[in-house]
């Protein structure tokens, strides 16, 4: 068996592990990306459309130019990775076990782990589709690499369920492919994915959105014939009577994306309910040494946040090993910081008590569209912090609090914090509080 | 074998109960083969069963299949033994939740012991009926605990029966349809969509279709009907059984159970819908509805957001109580119909009985020389140390190459698949025999890359690749092809129009 040292092991060679490999490097400690896919770039590499970048390079990108900027990068700065590689297992004290075809199973130990495996969509077993099961059901993900990497179409007439982004970029995407794209159907009241892509992708190609409407039954035996459709009620039970049957001969879901953290789970970290790790303000999981960053964390809406975030758990990783190795650790007590109103969840899930000198940044996402809210920030005392006006709040965004907390003045003693997404008590007059 | 010869024994249907006989048919020196209408062996009612392997109590005395049952259950150990697939005693509770169903409960121990059930025990100390599985309802009353009871993974079984049938001389032939049969002659002439094939004796396992087989030759003495079962299926990481959790059975079914698969992977169904369409094996709203409300009677803590998967499978019943296994008027023609649960468990005391009718009917079975009962275990990285999946990768490097990241499938099980006896051909074929998007992510990863390796290995173009046999292709078209196609037919059009003009 091959054995390997190094500083910081990187579980992942996506937009996330890239940006955190460079960052490890560039601070002169040695990372070693663990890439399962014959390419570095991850699920970029499949995503041909433009809309990259914008804040991260201050221009539009493609996917596959987005990540080749961070991997001229990584060959640059001369980082290890390893490609067609597929971890099975990562032990708590940071011992990585992996399996290629040259090597056969490797080991690697690390001082520091970061996690950067991504996500995976859910499925249609997921959302429990009644009907026959068929070829021609593809998650929307799927059919975009069939199309893009492979160079094959998954079907002419198309449905797609679901309006998040990979839905509605190959709604147009398959258009453009002289696919004709019956509906994009959404079983919530509004858009899941983000609103540009909702102008660019459909409105623009007169691409039909029916919302409040799911499939509730897939036709065909051995090839998709065509889906039913029905309006549902506030309890997403279909309303019996409102069927409409769509022909087509491929069903693209785009129903959403849960983080992928089978090797957390195995490793024994503590999970939270979206699927993702319970992460401290420095990325680090429950289980010492090891962060967590991008959509394995939270499913991001840009991945210029993703890159962002993931050059946070590079340097938190690479703080860590100056630490450690100085023998600073000690443990702290933890305030947890809670969804409150309107809120879905919030990341992170912990503040160390020690930190309360430091910047946190502060990520989530509201459960249901509002116009003109208060963003606060409260303690297990109900006393609010912290408080921010906001012209409107969509689920498809996720919302970025960066704040000091020695502004907040948190009580020392404060045990847990909760983000609320409130209507604002008062008209709105000062719009410039905005972002 | 040339066209002309003439088989002993032809099959009609590659579920598990036309390839349980296959295989225990194999033994002997005759030349057999197996027919089967869709692309792959395994595919009809026994994909859709539950890989319960009964303890044998709850058919009525009265019945055959009670006796073929409590017989079948005892002849698992050693099949699984011989053709290593996947199956474990784990045990099975009877669940009452009610003070007035022990009653039922006591009357079936008693039944089942005084048949040779064995183990089979009354718990009533909650507590320890909670040890036991502690994903029970707190409702429980009592539970009959069967001991003998088990899973097997009805179609890994199937597999591994048409792989050792296959080892010892079966020919097997998919994409099959019998569509007509003659006899003459003491010779039965079946054709098939693709071809005719003669035989001395004929076994009718066509499931639902059995009824319309025996009809071919004007037997029409029974008729099968589907009855629709659904299921869902649950991620293991969010709950594992250990019992096979069953409610107080009704006069249809034996009720919507909660089961783990071999796999650890748990399931809730099936439901008992009578149906008229023989292919409709699409599940419906309400069923899915009726299946979570059963199942959460059963257990406290059901994950209902974890499904990966509804499916449905349709029982052939019979207009008959008990399993139709019957010697015909027509002289080596033998029906084997109507096989509802328990089949599964009494496949094997089933193709006993078969192989004493081909006896009774003057068939000369002598055991040939080579027969060869072991059916090797498939290889499964799952089974391998760290230093034993190091040392297959440096044989082979197919081993390193992990395929499917959910259920951890390296691409050497899947060549290994494709290359095996009755080997698959498909990517249903793959996913059912070494598990590649039987996982939580469906496939939605591994899909186009288990295509390929079919495509390579099986020399079919990527496009020609199946799902489950004809008309069932995942892909369509090559990009810009219906662009093109539309641009061409532009074009035409304005040399048409441009010839008109000139």
């Amino acid at each position: 068996m091959n054995t390997y040292e190094t500083d910081v092991a990187i579980i992942g060679g996506g937009a996330a592990g890239l940006a955190a490999a460079i960052e490890v490097k560039k601070a002169n400690f040695e990372p070693l990306i663990i890439e399962r896919a014959r390419e570095l770039g991850g699920i970029l590499l499949q995503c041909i459309h433009a809309g990259f970048g914008l804040t991260e390079f201050n221009e539009e990108l493609t996917g596959p130019e987005y990540a080749q900027r961070f991997i001229n990068e990584v060959r640059k700065l001369g980082i290890s990775y390893k490609t067609d590689t597929m971890v099975l297992e990562i032990t708590p004290n940071r011992k990585v076990y992996a399996v290629n075809k040259n090597e056969g199973v490797i080991q690697i130990s690390a001082k520091a782990v970061i996690l950067a495996m991504g996500c995976r969509e859910r499925t249609r077993g997921n959302i429990n589709i009644p009907g026959f099961r068929p070829a021609g059901v593809f998650t929307a993900g799927q059919a975009q690499r069939f199309v893009n990497i492979e160079g094959y179409l998954p079907g002419k007439s198309i449905v797609i369920l679901g309006s998040g982004d990979i839905g509605m970029i190959m709604a147009r995407r398959l258009t453009w492919e002289g696919c004709k794209v019956n509906a994009v159907v959404e079983i919530l009241p509004f858009v899941s994915g983000l609103i540009r892509n909702q102008v660019q992708c459909l409105e623009d190609y007169n691409i039909p959105l029916i919302t409040g409407f799911t499939v509730t039954k897939i036709h065909g035996k051995d090839r998709l014939k065509g889906v039913t459709v029905s309006k549902v009620d506030r309890n997403f039970d279909r309303i019996v009577g409102t069927e409409r049957f769509f022909e087509c001969d491929a069903l693209l879901l785009s129903v959403g994306l849960i983080p992928e953290n089978e090797l957390t789970r195995q490793m024994g970290a503590e999970m939270t309910k979206m699927g993702g790790p319970a992460v401290d303000n420095n990325l680090e999981t429950s289980i010492e040494g090891v962060f967590a960053c991008g959509n394995v964390l939270q499913v991001h809406d840009l991945v210029d946040l993703v890159s962002a975030e993931s050059k946070r758990a590079g340097n938190n990783a690479v703080e860590y090993i100056k630490s450690r190795y100085k023998k600073e650790l000690k443990k702290v007590s933890k305030i947890h910081c809670t969804a409150g109103e309107n809120v879905n969840y919030v990341k992170p899930d912990y503040i160390n008590a020690s930190d309360l000198n430091k910047q946190v940044i502060f990520t989530f996402r509201v459960k249901q569209p509002d116009r003109r809210v208060q963003i606060q920030i409260k303690d297990e005392a109900n006393k609010v912090l912290y408080k921010r006006k906001k012209r409107y709040v969509i689920p498809s965004e996720m919302v970025e609090l960066k704040l000091n907390l020695e502004n907040l003045e948190i009580n020392p003693t404060c045990s847990e914090l909760t983000i609320d997404v409130i209507p604002k008590p008062e008209p709105l007059i000062d719009e410039e509080e905005d972002e | 074998m040339s066209s002309s010869e003439i088989y002993d024994v032809a099959i009609i249907g590659g579920g598990v109960i036309g390839c349980c006989i296959a295989r225990t048919l194999s033994k002997y020196d005759l030349k057999i083969c197996l027919l089967e209408k869709e692309a792959d062996i395994s595919m009809g009612t026994t994909k859709g069963n539950s890989g319960v392997v009964h303890a044998g109590y709850a058919a009525d005395r009265k019945y055959l299949k009670r006796d073929l049952c409590i017989r079948g259950n005892k002849l698992y150990t050693q099949a699984a033994k011989e053709l290593n697939f996947p199956f474990k005693r784990i045990g099975s509770f009877v669940v009452a939740v009610e003070p007035e169903q022990i009653k039922k409960l006591e009357e079936e121990r008693k039944k089942g012991i005084e048949d040779g059930v064995l183990g089979l025990e009354l718990i009533f100390d909650k507590k320890k009926i909670l040890e036991m599985e502690p994903n029970l309802t707190d409702d429980v009353e009592a539970v009959l605990h069967a001991p003998s009871a088990g899973i097997a993974s009805p179609y890994e079984m199937t597999f591994a029966l048409a792989e050792n049938a296959a080892m010892n001389g079966v020919k097997f032939f998919r994409n099959h349809e019998v569509i007509k049969i003659n006899h003459s002659d003491y010779t039965f002439f079946v054709t098939t969509k693709r071809k005719e094939i003669k035989s001395r004796n004929l076994i009718n396992c066509a499931g639902l279709y059995s009824a319309k087989v025996s009809k071919m030759l004007g037997l029409d003495y029974f008729n099968i009907e589907p009855r629709k079962g659904e299921y869902i299926l649950f991620d293991r990481n969010e709950i594992q059984l250990r019992k096979i959790l069953f409610p107080i059975p009704t006069k249809v079914s034996k009720g919507i159970l909660v089961c783990p698969t071999f796999h650890g992977n748990s399931f809730a169904g099936p439901n008992a819908q009578n149906i008229f369409d023989l292919e409709d094996t699409s599940t419906t709203t309400a069923g899915l509805k009726e299946i979570l409300e059963g199942a959460q009677k059963l257990v406290r803590n059901l994950p209902v957001r974890a499904s990966i998967r509804n499916f449905a499978g349709l029982r052939a019943v019979p207009n008959k109580e008990d399993f139709i296994i019957d010697n015909t008027d027509i002289y080596g023609f033998i029906n084997v119909a109507g096989i509802l649960s328990p089949g599964l468990t009494s496949c094997y005391a089933i193709a006993e009985r078969v192989e004493e009718f081909l006896r009774l009917l003057g068939v000369q079975l002598k055991e040939k020389e080579d027969y060869n009962p072991i059916r090797p275990k498939p290889e499964r990285l799952a089974d391998f140390s760290k230093e034993e999946l190091d040392k297959k990768i440096e044989e082979n490097p197919a081993w390193g190459r992990i395929i499917c990241r959910c259920e951890t499938v390296p691409e050497a099980e899947i060549i290994n698949a494709i290359h095996a006896p009755v080997g698959a051909t498909t990517v249903d074929g793959i996913k059912f025999r070494c598990r590649p998007g039987m996982g939580r992510c469906q496939g939605g990863f591994c899909r186009p890359k288990v295509m390929k390796i079919l495509s390579r290995e099986l020399n079919r173009p990527y496009q020609a690749i199946t799902k489950k046999g004809e008309d069932s292709n995942y892909l369509i078209a090559k990009t810009k092809d219906i662009r093109l196609k539309k641009i061409r037919k532009m074009e035409h059009k304005e040399i048409a129009e441009g010839v008109k003009e000139g």
